[in-house]
Parts: structure tokens; sequence; C-alpha cells
């Protein structure tokens, strides 16, 4: 063991690697771009989580590969010595060293997670809005909230991303409701009785979503807002956030539901928030909801078309599953 | 450590007359189309078996990533590429990295490891084989029928509703391998506890047997529960039942807990016995002992262990409390310490060595450094914030391939040529086992690599159709796992030719210290002529550097020694 000291680099080359190292991880951390777009409140979370594993990462990662790479050159053999390399079998000190070391680093990583988790909501759902209810019952009572959302008073289980710390326990703005099927997403506002193919919301005010499958298990994923929940049949779930920026972006289903699965897209459209009374207007004004629109307003683009028709879906298929309790 | 000048080889080749038995004095090569309970017939019949499989399952991950290098569906049915991601994923782990590693290496190694004739129970070693080509049969049945559609994992309601007779025969083909991988691993168990020689000491087991201790354990546990999983299925859609079926009250998210119980763990399985052969293929090669023999054995059983309550990591965006998705992400980056461990160690047993780079090594070391990586990218999967943007998308793909094929792939391909000299008896060619490592390396990362930035920049997996924006980096894809396809030819050029007209193997061509290097190679009917002799811990290389006035000598003064002996 007292051999093996002569086998590592001087510690100013050491040094100089670990700075290197080290300012390379830091900056590919923070400068990485493989995120798309932040666009709700949570995005930055999200992705301020993930410079951060990235950075720890690429870090140990240049280390591991780079003392490889070094031992396979360092120490190859060499033609003519058949000897054995130094019998060596372990070292008490590296091995708890190199056993803490990632303990540690995954202790900081779980705690930082579950804390980024928290902000984002995944802790303060509507089960536990409901949970408090007594102590807030004037505050409570006073809003609509009651009837729009029975959940809040039945104390159904409801999994997904639910209110963050800071928004507490006041209802949300608007409510939406959310119903995944072959191959589409049909977004009803119950509280201004507008259907649609597109998800439309204003930007900057607290949005719920209560998402529900009508045939099989979807995904709703907004990849610019990192947040993506199963749509479950028969099993409630949401997401809430807050868009930060006006814009079109893309909605994605994410599980696997069948042979068109990859044509299941739509479109979520941040307005304004003047913009969107008018997009209100402009809906309500038809009583009855173009449903064959919203069908074909649910891909965001013409490419996607051809594939309605093979995908069975029209006004008709649409109807029923909204008739569906 | 060890006591030398105990006598343990008789000269190479021709193995003494005196060792009679009621058997053939060796195998015919119809023999290995037979039922028969040689554990090293047995362990090649898996082998053979699993690699064609593997062909099988690798030209339908072919014709997918055709299919993805444009975004139009244009080549293949829609139906037909789910068929095909399907069955890809269900052969690759359930026909090709499990029986390969377990029931391929496993038994044709653990018994001659351990100095025993055969395996505890050799009869149900051999009905545990034959029912994989059984399995092979539903398959191909469901297959006809049109496959299963709805993904390795199945899930319902999509597996009730799609295709229901592919979808049946599928989970008669899954639970027949998982009865299979039940019936080995109780057998592994009984072996090594029972059928160890006396001279080996527990702490001089190899590793690659206390690898296989822990996979048995984890089969042994999880494996059940797929098989009730697949069962409630299985009545939901012939026997109306409805325990997956939400309009009569079932639970779609049971079956989620169902299939990952076992399903999480079968990566375990996939990786545990690899880790063993990495152990032997480093220390062998580097001609170093295993740094950390102790750390190494335990973190399998850890990693046995902990691997059991992770699996609701698979499951951070489907119906899952929140408390859940604390715990298990905990949990699931807590299995990152015995993986690290196992990492460091074999870097440090390479530290300091006279590392040959031989065909085995380089597959051992490539493995080594695409483990890294995708233990890495693990890492961040585990933390539920960022799982909830990451799930189900090809970064996911990416992870679990640098996983499974840069880790599971490459050590059974490391492990295929390190003990072919010993199973077939002739040396492979090192020239093209060099060219096959290079290949395989480029496409794998070239294949792999790309699918990461795809996941984060918004492209979800299994999905035959996709977003403009992400065509030139699946071409990319499609390119490395052109590479891949290629990269397959020089190894079975190299297989085929060596194994019919290699250059004939010396039982030890590496100078290896475990005991199945002590018999001929391939080894006789019942392994040894000669009773082994535990002369030396199974990674004490170096011995010579070290003890300059102790009575100790060398592994090669032993072996010379003991050669004069016998001659
Ligand atoms: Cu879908």
């Amino acid at each position: 063991m007292a051999k093996k000291k002569e086998t590592i680099p001087s510690s100013l080359l050491t040094l100089t690697i670990g700075i290197a190292v080290a300012a390379f991880s830091v900056w590919y951390g923070q400068n990485n771009h493989l995120l798309p777009e932040q666009l709700s409140s949570q995005a930055p979370l999200v992705d301020d989580l993930f410079n951060i594993m990235l950075c720890i990462a690429t870090a140990l990662f240049l280390l591991v590969e780079g003392t490889i790479i070094y031992t396979l050159i360092r120490f190859r053999h060499r033609p003519g010595d058949e000897t054995d390399g130094e019998y060596i079998e372990g070292n008490f000190s590296l091995e708890v060293f190199w056993t803490a070391i990632p303990t540690f680093i995954v202790i900081v990583l779980g705690i930082y997670g579950v804390q980024v988790y928290n902000q984002m909501g995944g802790f303060d759902t509507v089960g536990q809005v409901a949970h408090h209810h007594h102590q807030h019952q004037v505050q409570l009572a006073s809003l609509p909230a009651d009837e729009s959302n029975p959940m809040l008073l039945a104390e159904r289980p409801e999994y997904g991303v639910g209110a963050t710390p800071v928004e507490g326990l006041t209802p949300p703005d608007l409510e939406v409701d959310v119903l995944g099927m072959q191959y589409a997403w049909i977004f009803t506002y119950p509280s201004l009785g507008i259907t649609s193919g597109e998800l439309h919301v204003p930007m900057g005010q607290d949005i719920k979503l209560n998402i529900t499958a009508q045939d099989v298990l979807h995904a709703f994923w907004l990849p610019q807002f990192r947040l993506k929940q199963d749509a479950i049949p028969g099993q409630p779930t949401q997401l809430r956030f807050v868009a930060t920026k006006s814009g079109h972006y893309p909605i994605v289903c994410a599980e696997l539901c069948g042979a068109y699965h990859g044509g299941m897209r739509s479109e979520i459209v941040v307005h304004e928030p003047d913009e969107f009374v008018t997009w209100i207007s402009e809906n309500q004004v038809a009583q009855n909801p173009d449903l064959e629109q919203a069908v074909a307003l649910r891909t965001d683009g013409d490419r996607l078309q051809d594939y309605t028709t093979q995908m069975g879906l029209d006004a008709t298929t649409v109807q029923a599953a909204l008739k569906q309790p | 450590m060890t006591s030398a000048q105990l006598p343990l080889e008789s000269p190479p080749a021709t193995p003494p007359p005196s060792g009679h038995h009621n058997h053939p004095e060796k195998w015919e090569w119809y023999h290995y189309f037979l039922y028969n309970v040689d554990h090293k017939v047995i362990g090649i019949q898996y082998l053979v078996t699993a690699f064609f499989f593997y062909l099988v399952a690798g030209l339908m991950a072919l014709f997918m990533r055709a299919e993805l290098a444009t975004p139009n569906p244009d080549v293949l049915d829609p139906n037909v590429y789910n068929t095909l991601l399907t069955n890809h994923g269900t052969m690759m782990i359930f026909f090709w990295v499990v029986p390969a590693a377990i029931g391929g290496f496993g038994n044709y190694l653990v018994p001659l490891m351990i100095g025993a004739k055969d395996m505890a129970f050799p009869n149900l070693n051999a009905i545990a084989f034959w029912l994989n080509p059984i399995a092979g049969i539903f398959i191909g049945i469901s297959f006809y029928f049109g496959g299963a559609q709805a993904g390795w994992t199945s899930y319902p309601p999509l597996s009730l509703v799609t295709n229901n007779l592919g979808q049946s025969f599928w989970i008669l083909t899954l639970i027949t391998v998982g009865t299979s991988s039940i019936l080995g691993a109780l057998n592994f168990l009984v072996t090594i506890y029972k059928l160890k020689i006396p001279d080996m000491r527990w702490d001089e087991l190899p590793l690659f047997c206390w690898a296989m201790v822990a996979t048995s354990l984890l089969a042994l546990f999880s494996t059940p529960v797929l098989a009730i999983g697949l069962i409630l299925l299985f009545f939901d859609i012939n026997f109306g039942t409805g325990f997956f079926r939400p309009e009569m009250g079932g639970d779609v998210v049971v079956y989620q807990h169902l299939f990952w119980f076992y399903s999480h763990p079968a990566v375990y399985l996939m990786i545990l016995p690899i880790f063993g052969v990495m152990s032997e293929i480093v220390s062998t090669h580097s001609r170093k002992p295993i740094f950390g023999y102790k750390a190494i054995a335990y973190s399998s059983l850890a990693i046995c262990l902990v691997g059991l309550v992770v699996w609701v990591h698979h499951m951070f965006t489907s119906g899952t409390p929140a408390w859940m998705r604390m715990f298990f992400s905990i949990a699931t980056l807590i299995v990152a310490v015995p993986t690290g461990v196992k990492v460091f160690s074999w870097v440090a047993t390479l530290w300091g060595g006279k590392i040959r780079l031989v065909t085995p090594l380089l597959f051992a070391v490539g493995l080594l450094a695409m483990f890294v990586f995708g233990g890495l990218s693990g890492v961040t999967l585990g933390t539920p914030a960022f799982d909830l943007h990451a799930h189900d998308t090809y970064y996911v793909v990416g992870h679990f391939h640098y996983v499974l094929f840069g880790g599971s792939v490459f050590g059974l391909y490391g492990a295929i040529y390190h003990w072919f000299p010993k199973i077939t008896g002739h040396m492979y060619n090192e020239t093209l086992g060099r060219i096959h490592f290079g290949l395989t390396f480029i496409g794998t990362n070239l294949t792999f690599l790309p699918m990461h930035n795809l996941g984060l920049a918004g492209m979800p997996r299994r999905v035959a159709l996709y977003d403009p924006q992400f065509e030139d980096l699946n071409k990319l894809c499609t390119y490395g796992s052109m590479i891949l396809g290629v990269s397959i030819l020089p190894f079975l050029i190299n297989m085929i030719w060596s194994w019919g007209w290699g250059e004939p193997a010396p039982r030890n061509p590496w100078r290896a210290l475990t005991l199945e290097w002590q018999t001929t190679s391939p080894p006789a009917i019942e392994n040894f002529d000669e009773d082994p002799i535990v002369w030396a811990g199974p990674y004490d290389y170096g011995i010579d550097t070290q003890s300059f006035e102790e009575e100790e000598l060398s592994v090669d003064e032993m072996l010379a020694e003991v050669g004069q002996e016998m001659k």
C-alpha cells in the first residue's frame, strides 16, 4: 500500500486537474441548453435541480472516465513483462472514502430533490387542503371553490402536482377538466361553458387541470412547463401551475396509448389576460361547441391531419366521450 | 493467503483414461439438441438459444430505427411498430440477457467455480431450460396473431383492449420464462450452499458466485409477484374478471405495482451477474487481486435488498401519493452507493495492474465507461421533481440502454470472449474481437447518446411518429444502430470460425486462478478428472511481488513447478 503513493501524480498536477474539472462541470451545469424554454413557475425549480445534478454528474464522469483512460495507458501490459501487478487487496480508508462521498451526495440530492418537489406543489394536493379545511373554514367558505370542486370536501386522494406552498390554501383562478382519449385531449371549462381541443390559459394566473382518461392510460405532458401527470381511467389526477409567458406550446401524450400514440398531440395557448377574455367571449358565442373543429384543432399542424381519420376520431366519438360521467 | 506446492495441473489436452463413467467420453453435437442434465450442456443450450433471440430482437430494433429515421410513420404500420417495440423489449430481457447471463453463464460457471460435478438438481435444471423453447413457441404464436402491442410493461387498460389473442400468448410466454427463472434461482442457491468444495472458504468464493447468490435471491422474491399480476391480467382478458378494469371497479395502478415489484428487480437480475463477470475479467486481465473483495460481495447483497424497495420510481407520474414519491426517491438514490462502490473497486483493481487489452477486458472497460454514464443519468431520474419531466421520454430510453446494452450486453460479450477457450476448447481471433469491440462501442454511443438530448427537448418514447424538429438527432441514432447491426458480423464470423477451426486452447490461457481453469478445455463430462484444489484465493495475483523473503511463490512458478511434477 505504501508503494501506491508513487503512482499518484504530484499534488500540484492533481490540484490543477481538480480545478479544471470543477470549473468545466460548473460551467456545463449552467450552460447545457438541454432543456426547452421555461414556461411555468415550476420550470426554473426543476431546471436548477437538473443543472446541479448535471454539474455533479459531469465532475464525477470526467474524474472516473479520466482515471479509467489514464489507468489503461499508464498500466498497460508491456511486452515481455510476465509479472503480475502489485498484491493490493484493498484499502480500508479509501473504501470508506468512496462509500461516504456518494452517500453524502445522494442524501443531499435526495433532500434537495424533495424540497424542490414540495415547492412545485407535489405535497400540497387537494387531499391535504381538505385536511386543513376546518382551521380555515371562514376563509374557504366564502369561496365558490366548494361547489366547483367537490374534491375539496370529499377528501379523496388525488395525485399529481397541487398548490405550491406560496399558493397555500387559495383556490385556483381557473379550473379546466382535461379528458384523454385515443388519440386526443378534450378540454372543458366548467365555469365558462367552453369545450375545446386546445388548452387556452391566461398568463400569470393559477390554473388547475383536473385530468381523467376515458379509455386507456395517457400522460399529460407539458415539456416547457416540466410537468407531467398520467391520465388514469377511474382515478382523477391534477396539475396546478402558473404560466409565465405567452405563446403556443406543445401538449404531448407520454404514455403508450395505442397505435397512434405518437400522434396524440395538442397545444397549450398561453394568452395575455385581455386576450384570454377575448378568446372566452368568442368561444362562448357559439353555444354548442364546434366539436368538429375541436378535433381538427387538436393537432398543432397539418402534418398530422391525415392520421386523424385513421385514428377513428370524429365529432361523434368526442361527443360520446363527453357524455360519459 | 495461500500455501504453495500443491499439485494442480495434469498435462493439457487428453484426460487420463482412468476417469471412466457411465456416459460417453464426450458429448456429440446432437446431444446439445436433446434433453441433457449436464450443467455445461445446459449452459451452452441457454447461451445459443438466447443469442438466437438476441438476433431476432436486434432485427426488430433495426426496423424500429428505420421507421424513426424520418418523422412520419412511413416504413411500418403503426400497429406493427407497437408489436416490435413490445417484443423487442420482451425478448431482449426475458429471452436474451436474463437467460444468457443467469441461465447460460450461471449454469456453465457456478459448478465449475465451486469445484462441483454438476448443479444440485440436474433434472430441475434441464426442465428449467426446456421451458425456454416452450416460451419461445408461445411468443411465436403470439407473434403469428399480431403480437402483443401494449409495450413490455403491458399496462391495462391498453393491454386489455389491444389484440387479446396476441396479448394472452404473451402472458403465457412470460409466466413460462418466469417459472424457469424461479426453478433456476432455487437450484443456484442450493448448489452454491451445498456443493461448494469444503476447502473453499466463503471468502474465497468467486465474486461471480456471490453475484449469483444475490441474483437468485432477488429472482425468488420478485418473480412470483409478476406472475400474480400477469395471471390477473390474463383473467381480465379471457374470463371476464375486472381486477384492472376501471369500469368494473378495478384499479389499473395496482397492476403497475405488481409489475414493477418484479420488473425493477429484473434490472438487477440483468446486471448483477454481469457485475460478477466484471470482477472475474478485470482482475484476471489486469493481473491484480480484486480491490475490496468483501465490499464487492456485500454490495451485491445490498443492491439486492435495496433493489426490492425502489419500484415506485417507475410510477412517479402515475397514481402515486406524494409520500411514496418521496420514500422511493430516497431509496432509489441510495442504490447508487453500492453500485458506485463496485465501479470504484474495479477502477482501483485496474490501477497498478499489468493490463492486457484483450477483447474480454476491452468489453469490461467499455462496460465500465458506459455504466458510469448510465448510472449518473439514473440518479437524475431518481428525483421525482426532474422525473416528472423526463419520465417516458427518450431520456429514459437512452438511460436504460446505457445500463442494459452498454452494461449487460457488453458484459455478456466480455464473458463470451473470456470463457470461449474454456467452453469450446479453442481460442477466438483477437483481431476480429477487437474490431467487434470497436464497432460496438462506437455504435452504442452513437445510437443512445443523442436520445438523452431528444428526451429532454420533448420527445416522448414509444412513438412511431414525432415532431420534425427531432429529425436530425434521430437520423444519428439510426446510423448508430446500423453500425451496431454491422458489428454483429465480425462477432459471428469469429465465433463460428474459431469454434470450428480456431487454435486449440490450453487449460488456462489467461493464467487465471478460479477453479474452472484447473480442468481441461472444454471440461470433461463431470468437470474435474481429479478433485480440484483450492491452492490460492480466486484473485491472488501478484503474490510474488510481495513476499520475497517468505516461502510463497508466484503463480507462474507454481504453475511451472506443478507442470514439472506431472511430467
Ligand atoms: Cu395517449
